[in-house]
């Protein structure tokens, strides 16, 4: 069965159309990976389906549950992460804050809720040592850590309200080939656990090493759509620069 | 993988202050320093009285600098405070001199003006998409308009003594303004720093984009953070009325200056992401003291406004070159 299913979804800035009726659908446990060139619309497609973004038109199913219209907060609820590309942290506050954005632990004073800082860090402290990432502190802020230390940030915050999908947006882009290894392993380890993964990369070998299907988008439709193992490099990025320009059935 | 996190250390005093959830040292110093040089150029300075007075006329524009805090925080600037403030201060009198009725409607039509216009500024900032500046800037000129319009250009005369003790009473010696801003300021701090509506202000001015993304409602969260910008006006409004005893058309010409000279520096970052109202009473209290201590000189008033505009871009230089090496962005 269907974990998420996009149906004819259309979006339009202005004279621009970023998606010309996208449809596709990502089971239960799987990984598949979204490629297409610079425009080809992946990152509008994956903030419509993160409630940052309404659809003009179509259709977008999350566990048997339309989701369109929902607000990013509640389509977190039912179960949807992701891991912006720029990291989406806010880095002037601490790291547990950023773990806990949206989502902030309160404790209630005469029926006034405060936010519970302490509960938070301790919490945060033991999601960071149970992902293995090596943040310093979780009361330190956030803006003064490295690149990697941040992305372990984003990487906790998606992973710490049990998701049952994460959208990764180009998450090895910016990372050293150590630690490009720890996010391949984490997507490994998502699928073992049954966490539905979307992956968007522009480096098809980390693509070919982790995911189960290929969508291939471009110009706002999809135009191939594929099991990994039924199809090639070549062949991907064939789709990807349009040698083959048929739209997939 | 890799080693675990280090325990929790607690943060140094150092991160404490930089964090903007505490007062920071620098505003601190400034105004120490300031005290001290006042109190060295004049005999009156550290009498009980001028004290008080200093708090008495840092109260008005310390609430409206309250509420800048909040909006600054998000990265945004409330212009017409002072436009508001005046209207407010008019709509009370109208009110309570003009009509006649209970000294409690006079207040509720204060703090009800101050958070209509708040409102109508914050439908304009989100629903229309208009930059604040732009917005703010306009409605400073039609909130000053209105209340020169509603009062025919003339002060209104006359409160009820229940609003003018507001402003002209003492209860232990303190003047009302005082403690109405100490109360304002505690209750702002607590929803500022303790609350999710004060760190999604924050957040907000930190990372729109993140905070949008993570399921803050950005838009809702902002016409309330002007209406909130709003509300404080028109208390400073009711403030000023009372401890004038009349509705002034003319009341809080150019505070939007002084608030945000205060909130600035205060350590809010002007930039928005952080927000410290603690911080803002001390800079609001810099502002008192330097006017106090210029009045006390016999400084010509006009030279305040240079001091004002001067000290503003002075805070603002500064904090650029602190947070060249403070910020990874």
């Amino acid at each position: 069965m269907s974990l998420l299913e996009l149906k004819g979804v259309r979006k339009s800035f202005g004279a621009i159309e970023a998606l010309r009726g996208v449809t596709f659908s990502v089971d239960a446990g799987s990984a598949v990976a979204l490629v297409g060139d610079n425009g080809a619309g992946k990152s509008t497609l994956m903030k419509t389906i993160t409630g940052v973004h309404r659809p003009d038109t179509g259709e977008i199913r999350f566990d048997g549950v339309s989701i369109v219209g929902k607000d990013p907060g509640r389509i977190r609820e039912a179960g949807i992460e992701m891991i912006y590309q720029d990291l989406a942290l806010a880095r002037m506050r601490d790291v547990a804050s950023n773990i806990f954005l949206g989502r902030e632990l309160t404790r209630s004073v005469l029926g006034v809720r405060f936010i519970d800082t302490n509960r938070m860090r301790n919490e945060a402290e033991a999601m960071v040592a149970r992902l293995g990432a090596r943040i310093p502190s979780v009361s330190q802020m956030t803006g003064q850590l490295s690149g990697g230390q941040q992305q372990s940030v984003a990487i906790a915050r998606a992973l710490t309200f049990n998701p049952k999908l994460v959208i990764m947006d180009e998450p090895t882009a910016a990372l050293a080939v150590r630690e490009v290894e720890h996010v391949l392993d984490l997507i490994r380890a998502l699928k073992k656990d049954g966490i539905s993964v979307i992956l968007i990369s522009h480096r098809l070998t980390d693509v070919f090493s982790v995911s189960d299907r290929i969508v291939v988008l471009r110009q706002g439709q999809v135009i191939a759509d594929d099991a990994t193992r039924d199809t090639s490099m070549n062949a991907v990025v064939a789709h990807i620069v349009g040698a083959h320009s048929e739209p997939a059935s | 993988m890799t080693s675990a996190s280090t325990g929790a250390a607690p943060p140094s005093w150092r991160a404490r202050f930089a964090s903007g959830a505490a007062v920071r040292l620098e505003s601190l110093i400034v105004l120490a320093v300031l005290c001290i040089v006042m109190a060295m150029l004049s005999n009156a300075f550290l009498s009980v009285s001028n004290i008080l007075n200093i708090l008495l006329s840092t109260s008005v524009f310390g609430t409206l600098a309250i509420g800048m805090t909040f909006v600054i925080s998000s990265a945004g600037i409330d212009l017409s405070v002072g436009s508001i403030l005046a209207l407010s201060g008019v709509v009370g009198a109208i009110l309570t001199s003009n009509l006649e009725l209970p000294w409690w409607i006079g207040v509720l039509g204060c703090l009800a003006t101050g958070s209509l216009t708040g409102a109508l500024n914050g439908f304009f900032v989100t629903k229309a998409a208009i930059p604040p500046f732009i917005v703010t800037l306009g409605m400073l000129g039609i909130a000053r308009g209105f209340a020169l319009v509603l009062s025919n250009g003339v002060s209104i005369y006359g409160l009820p003594p229940e609003i003018v003790w507001l402003g002209q009473g003492r209860p232990f010696g303190v003047p009302t303004p005082v403690i109405v801003l100490l109360l304002a300021a505690l209750v702002a701090h607590v929803l500022l720093a303790h609350t999710r509506f004060g760190v999604y202000a924050q957040v907000i001015g930190d990372n729109e984009g993140a905070a949008r993304a993570m399921g803050v409602r950005v838009e809702r969260m902002k016409v309330l953070l002007y209406t909130l910008s709003g509300l404080l006006s028109g208390l400073a409004g009711l403030l000023f009325a009372a401890r004038v005893n009349s509705g002034e058309p003319t009341a809080g010409l150019s505070y939007e200056l002084t608030a945000i000279t205060a909130t600035i520096l205060g350590g809010t970052n002007l930039f928005g992401g952080r927000g410290s109202v603690l911080g803002t009473l001390i800079g609001a209290l810099i502002m008192g003291v330097l006017q106090n201590g210029l009045n006390l000189m016999a400084v010509r008033p006009f030279y305040q406004q240079i001091a004002i505009g001067a000290v503003l871009i002075l805070a603002v230089w500064l904090d650029r070159i602190n947070s060249k090496e403070g910020w990874r962005r």
